[in-house]
C-alpha cells in the first residue's frame, strides 16, 4: 500500500485532519477528502488558476501545492467566501455584473480577487487586471470580472477601516 | 394592479445559476462521487501514424488497485464507429472514427487502451507500464501528401470534393472590369472550455440499465448512438446533464470516451468515472478552423461586386467525426456574406491528415469565411481607389432585397434565405461607434513609433437549426413551477432565459421557477443546443408549454371561482377574477400538479447580422499589436436577457481575438502536437484586450419563431478575424505588408515587415 500521512490544517475556519498520500495535491485533498468541490481543476499544471485557494492569506495554486505542505496552515476556499444563501460582497458584485457564465473558473477568480483586495483594497484597474491575468476564463472576456472586482473594493476598504478602529 | 409582475423578457435579470456557482456549490462532472466508484485513464497514441503490432498490459494488470485494461480486443470483432450527426454525406462514411484503435493509429492522442483502477493516480501509474509495439508509418500533415494514404481503401487522402454555387460565375468573371485572387488561411485551434470533459457511467446489472452523467449538447442523439453501440435498448440508458463548464461547440459531441467509459462500467459492473486532463483535452477534443481558401472576386470598376469564386481546403484531421463536413461547408456557404453577389461558385475539398479530428467551434466556418472575404474586399477597394466603407455600403444587401435567397451553396441542405434586417443601418452604426469619420485619417499613420489601423468586417450568421424542440412545464403542488426542456446547458445562462419566458407567460415569480434541461429522463425526445438554437427552439417550446399550462390553470380556476375564463387574469402566482375573488396557483395545484407539454418545430433558419470594427496599433519594430478599441454591432432580433447577450458578445469577441493572435495548435512534420499544455497553447488573459464594446440591437425580429429571436452568442466571434486582420493590414499598408494568414503573432508580422522591406530595397 502507498504510505499515507496525516495533515492537520484549518479550512474555512475549521480545524481538520486529512489523511493523504504524499503525492496528493492540496486541491485534490480539498475536493476528494474534504468534499469541498467548489475548488475546480482546469489544467493541473498551474496555468489556468481555477484551483486557486488562499493559504495563510496568499493566493496559491491548489494543483501546485502538496497537501502535506499545508500542515498547520490556514486555508480559505470559495466555500469560505459566502454561501449561496448569504453571498459575500465580491460574490454579489460578480452576480450583479454578470461576471460569470459557465461558473467553472469562477472559484479561482473569487479567491484570487479576495486575497488581492484583502491586501490591497485600493488596487487600481491595472493592478486588478495584472493579478487576474493569472486566471483563465473562456466565457466572459474578463470585462465584467474586472468591473465586479472594482466595485467590491469598497467592501474591503470598509473592512480595513473596521479593523483599524 | 400594483402586484402585477413586470415582464422579465427583455430585462437584464440576474441569473438564477449564479448563487450556486459563486458559492462553490455547482455540480460538475468531477464533483460526482458514488460508492464503489472506479477511475479510468486512457492510453493514447504517442505517434501520429503507425500499425499496432502488439499490446502488452500484463505489468499493468499485475499492479495493485488495477481492475481492468480494456483494448480493442476486449470490445470485440466489430469496433463501434462514431456516427455522423450532421452533414451526413455518404463520402465521409468510410472515414468515421472507431471508438478505439485496433490495428492502426492515425493521430497523436487516439485511444488505444482504457485502464480502470481504484484511483485516478493508480490508473495513470499503470498507463506507463503498458507496452505497445508500433510499426511507424510516415505521417501526413498537409494537403496533397498522397503517397501515404491514411486509409487502405483510399487512393489518396481526399475524403470529399464538391462544387456548389448559384448564378454564372464564369460569365461574371469573364466580363468583369476587375478580378483579384488571393490565398488565405486560418490556423488550427480549438474552443478550450475551462472544464475538461468528464463522465460517470453507472451500470445496474440486475436492471440492465445504464446511467451516464456529465452529458450535454445533444444528449438524446448521443443516447441513441450509445444504445446501438452497446446493443441495449435506448430506454435502458439515461444521459444526465449537470453543470457544464463551457461548450463552444466542442463539448458534448459523441467522442470515443462516450462509449469506452460506459463499456468499462458494464464490463466491470462498477461505476466508472473518467475526467480528461488538460493535456489529453488538447489532443482529444475536436480541433477546428484549419481552413485554407483561394478566393477570387470580380467587380465592376465602380466597385459593384459581380462574382465570387472560392476554393475551400479543409484539414479534417485523421477521422470524420460527428460534425462531418460542417466546418468547410459553412466556410463555403458564408463566403458571399451580407453582400449582393449575383454569381457565386464554391468548391470544397476535405482532406485527411494525421492530426486530431476537427469539429465545430463557435461560428464554425463563418469566422474563416468572413476573414477571407473581408480581407479581399479591402484589397479590391484599395486597388479600385474606393473607400473601404463606401465599397461595403454599395454592395450590402438592402432591406428591400430581403428575403434574399442563398440556395445551392451547401449540397446537403435545402433552399434558405437571409430573412430580415437592415444590414446598412447596422453597418453605419458600427462606423459611428468606432468613430470612422474622425479616425480614418489615422490609417497607416506612424504615431509615437506605432502604426494605426482601422478595420471593418460585416457578417450574416445563421442560427436556430431545426427540426424541433420539446418542453414540459409543471405547476407543482406547492405552487412552484418546474420547466423541463430538451435544450442543453453549456454555461450560457439557459436556466435564466427560459425562466424569464416561463415567468412572463404564467405570471409566476422568477424565484419560484426551477429549470431542468438536457437529461434524457425529462422528456421523450430532445434536440439539444448548437447552432445558436437554444432560445429560438427551446425558448419557443417553453413558451408553447407555458401557454398551454396557462389555459389549464385558467380552466381550473374557472371551476374553482365559478367565473368564466374571460373574467380571469393571472397575477403574481394567483388567478384573479374581475369581481376581486382570487385563488393561488398553490391552491389550484394542491391536489394534483398541473402539467403541459409544448413543442416548437421549425426548419426555417434565422439570420442575425452585424458589423465589427477594430482600431489597432502595430509596432513595426516588434510586430506587436494592441487593440485600442473594438466594437461589435449585431441585430439578434430579440434579446431575452440583454446582459446575457452582451456577456456572450464580449466573451465571443475575446475568444475571436485569441483566434486571431494567440490560439494555435502547432504540429511538426511527424504529426506531433507541440503545444499540448496551457503553458504553450495561448489564450487571451485579462490584460490582453481591455477595451471592447458590443452593441446588441433588436431592429428586426425573426419571423420564424414567436419570440422573434435570431440566436446570439456566435455573432460576437464570426467577424473578429475579418475586422482585426483588416485593421492590422491597414496599419501596415504603408510598409507594403498584406495579411493572408492567421494567427497574427509578433514573429509572423515582424517577418512580413522585414520581407516587405527587403523586397523594397531589392526593387530599388
Amino acid at each position: 500500500m502507498t504510505p499515507v500521512r496525516s495533515v492537520r490544517l484549518t479550512v474555512n475556519g475549521t480545524q481538520t485532519t486529512v489523511t493523504v498520500e504524499p503525492r496528493t495535491t492540496l486541491a485534490d485533498a480539498l475536493r476528494n477528502e474534504l468534499r469541498l468541490t467548489g475548488t475546480h481543476l482546469g489544467c493541473e499544471h498551474g496555468v489556468c488558476g481555477a484551483c486557486t485557494v488562499i493559504v495563510d492569506g496568499a493566493a496559491v495554486r491548489g494543483c501546485l501545492m502538496l497537501a502535506v505542505q499545508a500542515e498547520g496552515r490556514e486555508i480559505t476556499t470559495v466555500e469560505g467566501l459566502g454561501s449561496a444563501a448569504h453571498l459575500g460582497a465580491l460574490q454579489l458584485a460578480f452576480r450583479k455584473h454578470h461576471a460569470l457564465q459557465c461558473g467553472f473558473c469562477t472559484a479561482g477568480i473569487l479567491t484570487t480577487a479576495h486575497a488581492l483586495l484583502t491586501d490591497e483594497p485600493h488596487a487600481d484597474e491595472d493592478r486588478i487586471r495584472e493579478v487576474i491575468s493569472g486566471n483563465l476564463c473562456r466565457c466572459t472576456g474578463y470585462l465584467p470580472i474586472i468591473a465586479a472586482i472594482m466595485e467590491a473594493r469598497i467592501a474591503y476598504s470598509d473592512l480595513q477601516c473596521e479593523a483599524a478602529q | 394592479m400594483s402586484d402585477v409582475a413586470k415582464f422579465l423578457v427583455g430585462c437584464a435579470v440576474e441569473r438564477m445559476e449564479d448563487a450556486r456557482f459563486l458559492s462553490g456549490s455547482g455540480n460538475f462532472a468531477d464533483d460526482l462521487a458514488v460508492d464503489g466508484m472506479l477511475h479510468a485513464a486512457i492510453l493514447r497514441s504517442p505517434i501520429a501514424h503507425a500499425r499496432i503490432m502488439s499490446i502488452d498490459a500484463s505489468a499493468a494488470l499485475a499492479m495493485p488497485g488495477i481492475h481492468a485494461v480494456i483494448t480493442a480486443r476486449d470490445i470485440g470483432d466489430a469496433i463501434p464507429i462514431i456516427p455522423l450527426r450532421l452533414a451526413p454525406l455518404p463520402e465521409f462514411e468510410p472515414f468515421r472514427q472507431p471508438v478505439i484503435a485496433s490495428d492502426k493509429v492515425r493521430y497523436v492522442g487516439e485511444p488505444i487502451a482504457v485502464v480502470v483502477a481504484d484511483s485516478r493516480a493508480l490508473a495513470e501509474d499503470a498507463l506507463e507500464t503498458i507496452g505497445i509495439e508500433f510499426e511507424a508509418l510516415s505521417a501526413v500533415t498537409e494537403r496533397g501528401a498522397s503517397e501515404n494514404a491514411l486509409f487502405d481503401f483510399a487512393e489518396d487522402n481526399v475524403a470529399l470534393r464538391y462544387d456548389a454555387g448559384f448564378g454564372d460565375a464564369d460569365a461574371a468573371f469573364a466580363s468583369a472590369d476587375y478580378v483579384r485572387t488571393e490565398r488565405f488561411s486560418v490556423q488550427r485551434h480549438t474552443a478550450l472550455p475551462m472544464e475538461t470533459r468528464g463522465l460517470l457511467a453507472e451500470w445496474n446489472s440486475s436492471a440492465g440499465r445504464l446511467v451516464v452523467t456529465g452529458a450535454t449538447k445533444v444528449t438524446f442523439y448521443n443516447r441513441r448512438a450509445l444504445a446501438q453501440m452497446l446493443g441495449v435498448r435506448e430506454d435502458d440508458i439515461d444521459l444526465i446533464e449537470i453543470d457544464v463548464g463551457g461548450g463552444f461547440g466542442v463539448r458534448g459531441e459523441f467522442y470515443p470516451e462516450d462509449f469506452l467509459i460506459p463499456f468499462a462500467a458494464r464490463k466491470l459492473a462498477r461505476p466508472v468515472k473518467w475526467i480528461e486532463d488538460r493535456r489529453e483535452h488538447l489532443m482529444a477534443i475536436n480541433h477546428s478552423r484549419d481552413i485554407a481558401c483561394e478566393l477570387s472576386l470580380a467587380c465592376r470598376s465602380d466597385g459593384m461586386m459581380l462574382g465570387l469564386r472560392g476554393r475551400i481546403f479543409a484539414d479534417m484531421g485523421a477521422y470524420i467525426r460527428t460534425n462531418g463536413g460542417v466546418v468547410p461547408a459553412k466556410a463555403a456557404q458564408f463566403l458571399p456574406g451580407p453582400y449582393r453577389i449575383p454569381n457565386v461558385s464554391v468548391s470544397v475539398e476535405a482532406f485527411m491528415t494525421n492530426k486530431t479530428p476537427v469539429g465545430t467551434y463557435r461560428g464554425p466556418g463563418r469566422f474563416e469565411a468572413n476573414f477571407f472575404r473581408e480581407r479581399l474586399i479591402d484589397m479590391a477597394a484599395t486597388d479600385l481607389g474606393i473607400d473601404i466603407a463606401e465599397f461595403r455600403r454599395k454592395n450590402l444587401i438592402t432591406e428591400q432585397e430581403l428575403p434574399y435567397p442563398i440556395d445551392g451553396l451547401v449540397p446537403y441542405e435545402g433552399p434558405t434565405s437571409y430573412d430580415t434586417g437592415d444590414y446598412v443601418e447596422v453597418f453605419e452604426r458600427a462606423l459611428k461607434e468606432i468613430g470612422w469619420h474622425e479616425k480614418r485619417h489615422l490609417q497607416g499613420k506612424l504615431i509615437d513609433g506605432v502604426r494605426h489601423g482601422i478595420g471593418l468586417g460585416c457578417f450574416v450568421e445563421s442560427g436556430g437549426a431545426g427540426p424541433k424542440e420539446n418542453a414540459a412545464v409543471t405547476l407543482e403542488k406547492d405552487g412552484s413551477l418546474t420547466v423541463a426542456v430538451g435544450s442543453s446547458v453549456l454555461g450560457q445562462g439557459l436556466e435564466t432565459v427560459l425562466g424569464q419566458i416561463a415567468s412572463d407567460t404564467l405570471s409566476i415569480p422568477f424565484d419560484r421557477i426551477r429549470v431542468l434541461h438536457g437529461s434524457t429522463t425529462l422528456l421523450d425526445e430532445g434536440f439539444g443546443t448548437y447552432h445558436s438554437r437554444a432560445v429560438v427552439m427551446g425558448g419557443s417550446a417553453v413558451l408553447d408549454a407555458a401557454t398551454r399550462l396557462r389555459e389549464k390553470i385558467l380552466q381550473q380556476a374557472s371551476n374553482h371561482l365559478g367565473r368564466p375564463n374571460s373574467e380571469l387574469k393571472l397575477v403574481n402566482a394567483k388567478v384573479v377574477a374581475d369581481n376581486g375573488a382570487s385563488v393561488s396557483f398553490a391552491a389550484l395545484a394542491a391536489g394534483r400538479e398541473l402539467q403541459a407539454d409544448g413543442t416548437f418545430s421549425n426548419d426555417v433558419r434565422t439570420y442575425s447580422y452585424g458589423t465589427h470594427a477594430a482600431h489597432v496599433t502595430v509596432d513595426p519594430r516588434t510586430g506587436a499589436v494592441k487593440v485600442l478599441d473594438y466594437i461589435a454591432v449585431e441585430d439578434v432580433g430579440r434579446a431575452i436577457n440583454p446582459a446575457i447577450v452582451h456577456g456572450q458578445a464580449i466573451g465571443a469577441i475575446v475568444q475571436g481575438l485569441g483566434g486571431v493572435f494567440l490560439d494555435h495548435l502547432i504540429y511538426d512534420d511527424q504529426g506531433q502536437l507541440l503545444n499540448a499544455s496551457l503553458a504553450d497553447y495561448l489564450v487571451p488573459t485579462a490584460s490582453d484586450f481591455p477595451v471592447l464594446r458590443a452593441v446588441t440591437l433588436e431592429l428586426r425580429p425573426s419571423p420564424s419563431n414567436p419570440l422573434g429571436a435570431k440566436g446570439a452568442g456566435e455573432g460576437g466571434i464570426v467577424a473578429v478575424a475579418a475586422a482585426t486582420a483588416n485593421a492590422v493590414a491597414a496599419a501596415l499598408a504603408p510598409l507594403n505588408v498584406e495579411i493572408h494568414h492567421l494567427p497574427l503573432t509578433p514573429p509572423r508580422l515582424w517577418r512580413l515587415i522585414k520581407n516587405a522591406h527587403a523586397r523594397a530595397i531589392t526593387a530599388a
